[in-house]
């Protein structure tokens, strides 16, 4: 099977939608000429024109509202929002008006609209470039969220985004653009929703989304050496939240650890852990175990935001403090 | 009142009724509210009738308009069913909005209705991108999109008037400068001056201010502005002058304007002024308005008797129409 980066997968999937659907363009600061931020979109301009491949002023709220409007109107708008922190000011439109169209409308609109948008730090960007948001988005009814980790779940998942008609969060870690794996030339989709199992294990679950789930699958093989067997749950989509395969998981491992990048009331895993508790107490051997982000702006010295973000080391370290192994 | 193009008497007498419509409609939805009838914020448009009036009466249906939360006027000035806003303000399954959005927030897609925004200047962005959406499909539909001089201070009014113009989008920015953004008033909040629409310039969108309180003259410019947008000239600006005659909301007793200020501004109210047009200019008799405004006061009666007859949502429409 072919292999492709990350950013190869997402390219592959922009250039189908382009290709096939005449209502999708694309819109967001520097997507056109200077060809993304994080070149995912460069060559487009050439490809497609400034009709469909659309460089915006620095003005997120509006990029975001002319992507809602142009939705309302019949067409299939996917906008970058070069990162997570800048979505900030577009948060009235995501959350005040994408997300609330519909309902406040007694279902007479539909948003059909991406929004993709790089989160995560470890790059030494600081306080205000290093922030992982996407448990905030989550948190929204109207909303859905997804964060692929791998190529294959990249071009997936986004196939399934541009057939959704409603407001999606397409989430991209900076750090695992150049993260390699097979993907098919063969059709596929990777439906919003569903957890998956990227690695078995009998001892313990740890579950985790984007960039936790490569640490915890080095993790798991760092446990295996010990005879330790975790299994590992990549969650893909953050909302709708698929809780069958993380319980699933305990039943049969009786302990979880979610790890994440997010400040730890900020994330995914305080509601994950909460419906966990409930819903699978009677299999639990232990608590369920949440390790996140420093709870503090994001450091830019090298060290210091080393000690703030999760790592091998500190999901072993959560593993034998938490479970004894 | 100067009319360059000539109208019927039967269009001129419909202005007359819609505006009647809207007046009356608020004045018992004040009395509803009284009565707990209407619930959470009641916003009205007293006194500010002509503008979505005579807007309206130059759109086409496959114009999109797109306001602020004090929406009434506009959702039945651009053809909503008296009854079906009215349910919709009593929180009624038969609302346009299925009771879901009340007051701030009329909807109705048939008429490309496209909604009432509750977040000063948030409506700019999407009017914005409805119009891309025109322009990008090569239709000639122009979105007019309404907003008061409280929105003039939003950066989203800035980033909407400059997107729109870099794109030349089919867009009508219609700014309702009723001299108050809640109980401030425009000098206190804003510092370029009484001529607002002046801003356009910077812009280089073409901008003109007209009478607020005269149907016609709205009616006259926007038939100019709308044109200019369809034809791909790009956006226009209006501003139309007008006063609130209401508080910002019912929980507002209006302590902050001055009484002389507000009489000045009642004396120009755009009902009998354009009834007095009527009786002098279009033949009308008083028979034949005092005939309207009786219709018009039944077909309120009606709207009413029809929200309060009419089923709350279903308990399970509190989980409906949240994903398409």
């Amino acid at each position: 099977m072919p292999e492709l980066t990350l950013r190869e997968a997402i390219r592959r999937g922009l250039q189908e939608a382009l290709d096939q659907d005449p209502t999708v363009f694309l819109m967001g600061e520097d997507v056109g000429a200077y060809g993304g931020a994080y070149a995912v979109t460069k060559g487009f301009l050439r490809q497609y024109g400034p009709e469909r491949i659309r460089d915006t002023p620095i003005s997120e709220s509006a990029i975001v509202g002319a992507g809602i409007g142009s939705a309302l109107g019949g067409m299939r708008p996917i906008v970058e929002i070069m990162t997570i922190n800048f979505s900030l000011l577009a948060m009235d439109q995501i959350v005040n008006h994408a997300a609330k169209l519909r309902y406040m409308s007694g279902g007479q609109f539909a948003v059909p609209f991406l929004i993709r948008t790089v989160t995560g730090g470890g790059a030494g960007l600081a306080a205000t470039h290093s922030q992982s948001l996407e448990g905030w988005y989550a948190s929204v009814p109207g909303l859905k969220v997804v964060f692929p980790s791998t190529p294959y779940d990249a071009l997936g998942l986004l196939r399934a985004c541009l057939k959704d008609n409603n407001t999606i969060i397409y989430c991209e870690h900076a750090l695992l653009y150049g993260v390699r794996g097979e993907v098919p030339d063969a059709y596929y989709e990777v439906p919003i929703g569903r957890a998956e199992v990227k690695r078995p294990g009998r001892d313990l679950t740890l579950i985790s989304y984007g960039r936790g789930a490569h640490l915890c699958l080095q993790a798991a093989g760092e446990l295996a050496k010990r005879g330790v067997e975790a299994e590992v749950i990549d969650l893909r989509t953050l909302r709708p939240l698929d809780l069958e395969t993380p319980l699933a998981s305990l039943r049969k491992t009786h302990r979880a650890l979610i790890v994440e990048e997010a400040w730890p009331r900020a994330g995914i895993g305080p509601y994950l852990a909460m419906r966990l508790h409930q819903d699978a107490f009677d299999y639990l051997d232990a608590p369920i175990a949440h390790l996140a982000g420093a709870d503090t702006p994001a450091p830019y010295a090298r060290n210091l935001e080393r000690l703030a973000l999760p790592d091998v080391p500190a999901i072993l370290r959560a593993v034998a403090d938490n479970f004894g192994l | 009142m100067q009319l360059q193009e000539r109208l019927s008497k039967t269009e001129l007498v419909s202005f007359y009724r819609k505006m009647l419509l809207i007046r009356r409609f608020e004045e018992r939805c004040a009395e509803m509210y009284m009565l707990g009838k209407i619930r959470g914020f009641l916003h009205l448009y007293i006194g500010e009738e002509a503008i979505a009036v005579g807007c309206m009466s130059v759109l086409r249906p496959e114009d999109y308009v797109v306001t602020h939360y004090r929406d009434h006027g506009h959702a039945l000035a651009r053809g909503m069913d008296p009854k079906v806003a009215m349910a919709e303000l009593f929180g009624k399954a038969t609302g346009c909005s299925r009771g879901k959005g009340g007051s701030m927030h009329l909807f109705d897609a048939r008429l490309n209705f496209m909604g009432g925004y509750a977040i000063v200047g948030g409506q700019l962005p999407v009017a914005v991108g409805l119009a891309l959406a025109s322009q990008l499909q090569g239709q000639p539909r122009v979105t007019v999109c309404f907003f008061g001089d409280g929105a003039l201070n939003q950066g989203e009014f800035h980033e909407a008037l400059n997107l729109a113009s870099l794109w030349k989008l089919p867009i009508v920015f219609f700014l309702e400068n009723n001299l108050y953004g809640m109980g401030s008033h425009i000098d206190r909040t804003y510092a370029g001056g009484r001529d607002v629409f002046k801003a356009a310039d910077h812009y280089r969108i073409p901008a003109y201010q007209t009478d607020g309180m005269d149907v016609l003259a709205v009616r006259e410019a926007t038939l100019r502005a709308v044109e200019h947008a369809r034809q791909g000239k790009g956006p226009y600006f209006l501003e139309a002058l007008t006063y609130r005659f209401r508080g910002h909301s019912m929980a507002d007793p209006v302590e902050y304007r001055d009484k002389a200020e507000e009489e000045a501004w009642k004396a120009r109210d755009p009902l009998p002024a354009f009834q007095r047009y009527l009786l002098e200019n279009a033949s009308a008799t008083l028979e034949e308005l005092s005939h309207i405004e009786q219709e018009v006061e039944e077909g309120v009666e009606e709207a009413i008797r029809f929200a309060d007859a009419s089923p709350e949502p279903p308990p399970q429409a509190l989980y409906e129409d949240i994903y398409a």
